[in-house]
């Protein structure tokens, strides 16, 4: 599988503020990659670099084999970008923003008209000619995409597709991503600060924090990394006792370690129904007022608490 | 068959690819978006409509008398003197550079720096369709001149001529409301860049003669560039063509314009360096 996006060292600064510390990455051909983190953790900043729009401060970054600063108009026919917050001209109708693109993509009347046919089932046909500010934001969002699919790219950036969307429109993006991919091969690098997105797109997950990526895996070999299974406890108050109460439930048998997670512990553990009995033993032991005790798998946010030791907190 | 699959089914077949579009399509590209947008944006336009033939009826109210008595000069039309001064008010100023605020702010300039588009197209399609727009907002202030008795000595092509440096005079002068967006991405501060306008518009001949003013004023007036732009399209409306006076007009539009040009894409280099 050949690489179709290679970084070493990226860096980006915004005067004092230094947005990317230092990027590693490697995305091969075909596959969906999850840019995990939350907001202002430097994803847009590497996105706009991976696309040409901004220079790296230093380190360099090479898509397609060619490199974003040496070579970015070549780069930018191969690949699209759905950027933040649908990036539309809310006086101008759907077919004409599409048209605008094929245009600028050097596509040929014919060719524009059959790529719109093409799209259609993103863009409602009834909505095709009307102007933008009548749209609803999953319509704009959905636009968008097609506006970025336009000249049949092979790598697609999705910058937060679907922040802000109802449940409905967010399915149905998830949906076009994964046939965009899967029947086609193209390449899909997606940032997201829903850690579902990313458990129910990626192939891969790098999670970034501070301008720094912290973990990269599969959704599943990060979550396992966390322990197989994850009781939750609630507690009615850990007060100053929570040392006390990890120290505790930490010598367990089959407790690979414990967090302090939102109003209680997360404690992961090799197997849950085994060791369900004794953390609740340990916890009664060491004088902690539970109010519910839950075992369930990880998720990617576990992942995140284990990896930065904060809760991702997803802005809107 | 589920939507999706069909979507997916057709892109399949697609094997178009994408091609640079070249220079001249990019910014005709650029122009016709700009150019569609113009009539779906009235509140923009009518200012341009309104305050010239304000001026330009209001001047002539108050001066025009006055200014056709001064000892010396017979056969002095106020009207027809006034003529290039509507123009340039019409023209002055006259720019998308607020919708390229609008474009950066929402993202939009983002995605066509996304496209293999050149960067200077993006810059110059917005000015073809200023160009084209200035051009209009001559028509209806040549039409009220004649219509209040202004004559061109010059005949039509006087007034092709006319128009061609009134229009250029506003394209030269664009450079400015657009290095200011660039720079700034402010809707506020393109709005206050008509300021600029008003040391051109007002330290000069626009509402008499070079020579009926006074001493510290004619001075400046003789070192604003405007003054020689309203003396070559006032040329066109004697009997005969002066093309001294209008080489003159012309260079000092080339003037502002390569220092208001230079601004812009130096503003456009900036904007796109910092993404």
């Amino acid at each position: 599988m050949a690489n179709v996006i290679e970084a070493e060292g990226l860096k980006r600064s915004f005067g004092d503020v230094e947005a990317v510390r230092g990027v590693d990455l490697t995305i091969g051909e075909g596959e969906i990659y999850g840019f995990l983190g939350p907001n202002g953790a430097g994803k847009s900043t590497v996105v706009k670099m991976l696309t040409t729009l901004l220079s790296p401060t230093s380190g360099s970054a090479r898509v397609f084999g060619l490199d974003v600063v040496e070579d970015a108009g070549r780069i930018r026919l191969r690949i699209g970008a759905a950027l933040q917050d649908a990036s539309l001209d809310d006086k101008q109708s759907g077919r004409e923003i599409l048209t605008m693109q094929g245009q600028l993509y050097g596509l040929t009347k014919s060719e524009i008209a059959q790529r719109i046919d093409e799209l259609s089932t993103l863009v409602e046909f009834e909505a095709i000619d009307r102007w933008i500010r009548e749209y609803s934001g999953g319509m704009k969002r959905r636009l968008d995409l097609a506006a970025s699919l336009m000249h049949n790219p092979d790598l697609l950036f999705l910058d937060e597709p679907t922040t802000g969307l109802d449940p409905s429109s967010r399915a149905r993006v998830w949906e076009e991503v994964r046939a965009l991919n899967s029947e086609l091969g193209t390449t899909i690098f997606l940032t997201t600060q829903y850690l579902e997105e990313a458990d129910e797109l990626a192939d891969r997950v790098g999670i970034i924090n501070k301008g720094v990526i912290v973990g990269e895996g599969s959704p599943e070999d990060l979550k396992r990394s966390v322990g197989a299974d994850v009781i939750q406890v609630r507690l009615a108050d850990t007060g100053d006792s929570a040392s006390h109460i990890i120290d505790h439930v930490t010598r367990v048998e089959g407790v690979d370690h414990v967090e302090r997670g939102p109003n209680g512990l997360l404690v992961s553990v090799s197997n849950g129904a085994a060791a369900v009995s004794p953390v609740a033993v340990a916890l009664d032991g060491a004088g902690a007022q539970v109010r519910e005790l839950t075992l369930r798998t990880p998720t990617l946010d576990d992942v995140f608490l284990e990896l930065t030791g904060d809760r991702m907190e997803v802005g809107q | 068959m589920s939507s999706t699959t069909a979507t997916v089914t057709k892109r399949a077949h697609s094997t178009l690819q994408a091609k640079p579009s070249g220079f001249m399509s990019d910014i005709v590209t650029v122009a016709k978006r700009a150019l569609r947008a113009i009539p779906r944006e009235p509140e923009a336009i009518l200012p341009a409509l309104f305050i010239p033939t304000f001026f330009y009826i209001v001047n002539i109210g108050a001066l025009e008398d006055l200014t056709e008595s001064f000892p010396g000069t017979p056969g002095f039309d106020y009207r027809e003197f006034q003529l290039a001064t509507g123009i340039i008010f019409a023209v002055t100023g006259i720019s998308r550079a607020t919708a390229l605020v609008t474009d950066i702010q929402s993202g939009y300039f983002d995605r066509l720096l996304l496209s293999p588009a050149r960067r200077l197209p993006l810059l110059l399609g917005l000015m073809v369709a200023d160009f084209s727009l200035v051009i209009a907002l001559c028509i209806p202030v040549i039409v009220l001149g004649l219509v209040l008795g202004a004559s061109f000595g010059t005949g039509v092509l006087g007034v092709a001529m006319f128009i061609l440096i009134g229009a250029s005079w506003g394209l030269a002068f664009t450079g400015f409301p657009y290095a200011i967006a660039l720079k700034t991405a402010n809707p506020g501060a393109v709005a206050s860049s008509f300021l600029l306008f008003f040391p051109f518009a007002f330290l000069t001949s626009s509402t008499v003669p070079l020579d009926a003013l006074t001493g510290w004023m004619r001075t400046i007036a003789r070192f604003n560039p405007i003054t020689y732009v309203l003396e070559g399209m006032r040329s066109l409306l004697m009997d005969s063509w002066d093309w001294a006076t209008i080489g003159k007009a012309f260079l000092a539009i080339a003037i502002v314009g390569v220092i208001s040009q230079t601004l812009a894409l130096s503003a456009l280099r900036g904007r796109v360096a910092r993404g």
